[in-house]
Order: structure tokens, then C-alpha cells, then sequence
């Protein structure tokens, strides 16, 4: 009697044991694929806010800086010139201060200049514009920690969340996200290993 | 707030009541300098042009807090009647202004320019010298900036 209850047991024993230690295919299919939503999603937020004007006028592909949420050419044709802060005698610091000013409606921030070229992003895909930014040999030697510092931290990113009035008073549009939303999906996706989605 | 700022030479104390206050304001309402003049107001056309250590800035979009403790040049400080700067002489010997406006801040700007590049291109005055001149008066001023690069040359600036 013992004998012809115990096999069936041990089996339903032995089928609990593996099936806990080797989790089905469809398992592993389902939580990989929340996985990477969850990672789009991240990437997404965050490319909403590195896609966005007020980051985009800064990193252009022309070396000519670019204004308002048109991205129209800089005023008085203002350009790169040699260090990304603009000439020798006329450069960004001539107009741009370390805050913004309110009574000229001129924006400002400290080390006001342009991104380098090899930073330059318009008209690039989200992942283009990723690629580039994680290339250390692009980005100026930065590592996931240094971009994760740079994204979080450098007052002039920072200044997109504090963008001040522009010439006709009125306030500049700020990122999708909120500063902190931003700080948030920054440190997610490079803790999920900073994988560009596929489809992106 | 109390700034100290040395303009053209002279050491000035100066009270800010509103800490966001253009340079600008403080050299001509307080300081009673009236050859800086307001332009656009929007770091647009220049007229404004001084010299923030050495340095071109827009003073009507340069907070005065953070004037403290530089040194300040306008064009009262750049040369004299009796001893014009260089540029200066190069705009009167070319004949440069009409109505005058905007010249002060032209100067100054050619001066910052001709401290950085001494004998500058077309190109680089085309970089440089963005300010702007409802008279139209670029070609003569173009001609000054020539002028007065030659004028600063070491062999002329030893003869004078």
C-alpha cells in the first residue's frame, strides 16, 4: 500500500523540485519582454527630455547655435569658433552670464557654450543620439558614472528646468519631465546597463 | 547688496537695491557715465559695449553683482581728447559716425577685438564686430578698424 502511494508522491515531489529550479521558457519569454518595456519605457522619458529644444539648441550639427522652440539660427551669426565658446572678442560670455537675466531676457548659466561637435545631435535618431553620447571617444572620455554625473548634476543641463523669460517676457518651455522625474529615468536606465531598445 | 568696482580707473562703491540690476543701469543712472548707451536692452545691438576685465560684455545683460571687484573700462576710460585711443583716432581720421549712437559701443568692442586678433581680416571683423548701426556706416567703420589696427602697430605705437 506504502509502495503504491509512495511513487506517485515522490514523482509529484520530484516534478515540484525541477519546476521550481528550471522555470519554463514561456516564463523567462514573459519576464524578459517587462523587462525590456520597461526599459523603452525608461529610455523613452529620457530621450523626451534629451530631445527636447532646450537641450537640442546647444548640440547642433552646423556649429551654429540654435533659439526658441523653433531651433531658428542664433542672432548675429553666431557660431562655434574654436573652443565652442564662440570668437575672440565676441563670444558666448559677452552676452551670457552665469544666471539668466530678466531684464534683457537673455539666457544664462555658468560655462555657457556650445556642445562639442562630436556631440552634435540634430537630425539624429534616439539611438544615434545615444550611440554618440555613450562613445567615450566621442563624449569627451566620460564613463556611465560620468554621464550620469554630467546629466544630473551640470548646472548648464540643469538649466533646462530653469530656463528664465525670454526678450518678450515670457517664460521658456521647459522639458516634459519634471527635473526630478528626469534625474530618476537617468539613474534607472544606466542601472539596467544603459541597453538601447531595438527598435529605437 | 554693496559692490566695489573700479571703473576707468576709479574705485566706486555702489549700493543695488535690486540685486538683478544691469550694469548698464549702474554706470549711467548711478555712476553718471552717459557715453555707454542703451540700445536694444537685449544684448542685441551692442551699443552698450564695455570692458569687464579686459573683456567685451553687454552691460544691459550683465547683473552689476558680479561687477564686484573687476575693473571696468567704458569709452570715457578708453582714451582722452588730448590722447584718443588708437581707435578712437581711427574714427574721427575716417569721418566714421552720423547720428553717433551706437559708436561708442563699436569702439569698444573694436578695441577688445584688437587686443585678442592686432591685425584683424575681413572675416575676423565679420565674427567680431555684430553690433548694429541704423546709419549703415559698416564701410567706414570697416575702414577705421584697418586704420586703427595699423595705428597699434609696435613701429607706430613707439612714434606716438
Amino acid at each position: 500500500m506504502y509502495k503504491i502511494l509512495g511513487i506517485p508522491l515522490f514523482l509529484l515531489i520530484i516534478t515540484f523540485i525541477i519546476k521550481r529550479e528550471k522555470p519554463s521558457v514561456h516564463t523567462i519569454v514573459i519576464k524578459d519582454t517587462i523587462i525590456q518595456k520597461e526599459n523603452d519605457s525608461i529610455f523613452n522619458r529620457l530621450m523626451d527630455v534629451v530631445t527636447h529644444q532646450r537641450c537640442m539648441n546647444c548640440h547642433p550639427n552646423d556649429n551654429i547655435p540654435k533659439q526658441g522652440e523653433e531651433a531658428r539660427q542664433h542672432i548675429l551669426n553666431i557660431s562655434r569658433g574654436s573652443n565652442d565658446k564662440g570668437f575672440e572678442a565676441t563670444k558666448c560670455a559677452t552676452c551670457h552670464q552665469k544666471e539668466n537675466n530678466s531684464y534683457s531676457g537673455v539666457p544664462g548659466a555658468p560655462h555657457w557654450a556650445l556642445a562639442p561637435l562630436s556631440m552634435g545631435w540634430q537630425n539624429l535618431s534616439r539611438r544615434q543620439i545615444m550611440e554618440r553620447m555613450l562613445d567615450p571617444k566621442l563624449n569627451g572620455g566620460k564613463d556611465h558614472k560620468a554621464l550620469v554625473k554630467h546629466m544630473t548634476e551640470d548646472p548648464l543641463v540643469l538649466w533646462a528646468w530653469n530656463p528664465g523669460v525670454n526678450i518678450n517676457g515670457e517664460m521658456r518651455e521647459v522639458p516634459p519631465l519634471s527635473e526630478e522625474e528626469f534625474k530618476s529615468v537617468v539613474l534607472a536606465w544606466f542601472e539596467n546597463g544603459a541597453v538601447i531598445p531595438p527598435n529605437q | 547688496m554693496t559692490i566695489a568696482l573700479t571703473v576707468n580707473g576709479t574705485v566706486h562703491s555702489v549700493t543695488l537695491e535690486d540685486k538683478n540690476i544691469p550694469l548698464l543701469w549702474v554706470i549711467r543712472d548711478m555712476l553718471d557715465l552717459k557715453g555707454t548707451k542703451f540700445g536694444c536692452g537685449k544684448a542685441a545691438c551692442g551699443a552698450c559695449t564695455i570692458h569687464v576685465d579686459g573683456e567685451a560684455i553687454r552691460s544691459c545683460s550683465y547683473p552689476a553683482k558680479f561687477a564686484n571687484d573687476k575693473t571696468i573700462v567704458t569709452i570715457e576710460g578708453l582714451g582722452t581728447s588730448a590722447k584718443p585711443h588708437p581707435v578712437q583716432q581711427a574714427w574721427i581720421d575716417e569721418i566714421v559716425p552720423q547720428c553717433g549712437y551706437c559708436q561708442p559701443g563699436f569702439m569698444m568692442a573694436t578695441a577688445a577685438l584688437l587686443n585678442k586678433v592686432p591685425t584683424p581680416t575681413d572675416e575676423d571683423i565679420d565674427k567680431n564686430i555684430v553690433n548694429v548701426c541704423r546709419c549703415a556706416t559698416y564701410y567706414r567703420m570697416r575702414k577705421a578698424i584697418h586704420r586703427a589696427a595699423k595705428l597699434m602697430t609696435p613701429t607706430n605705437t613707439n612714434k606716438s
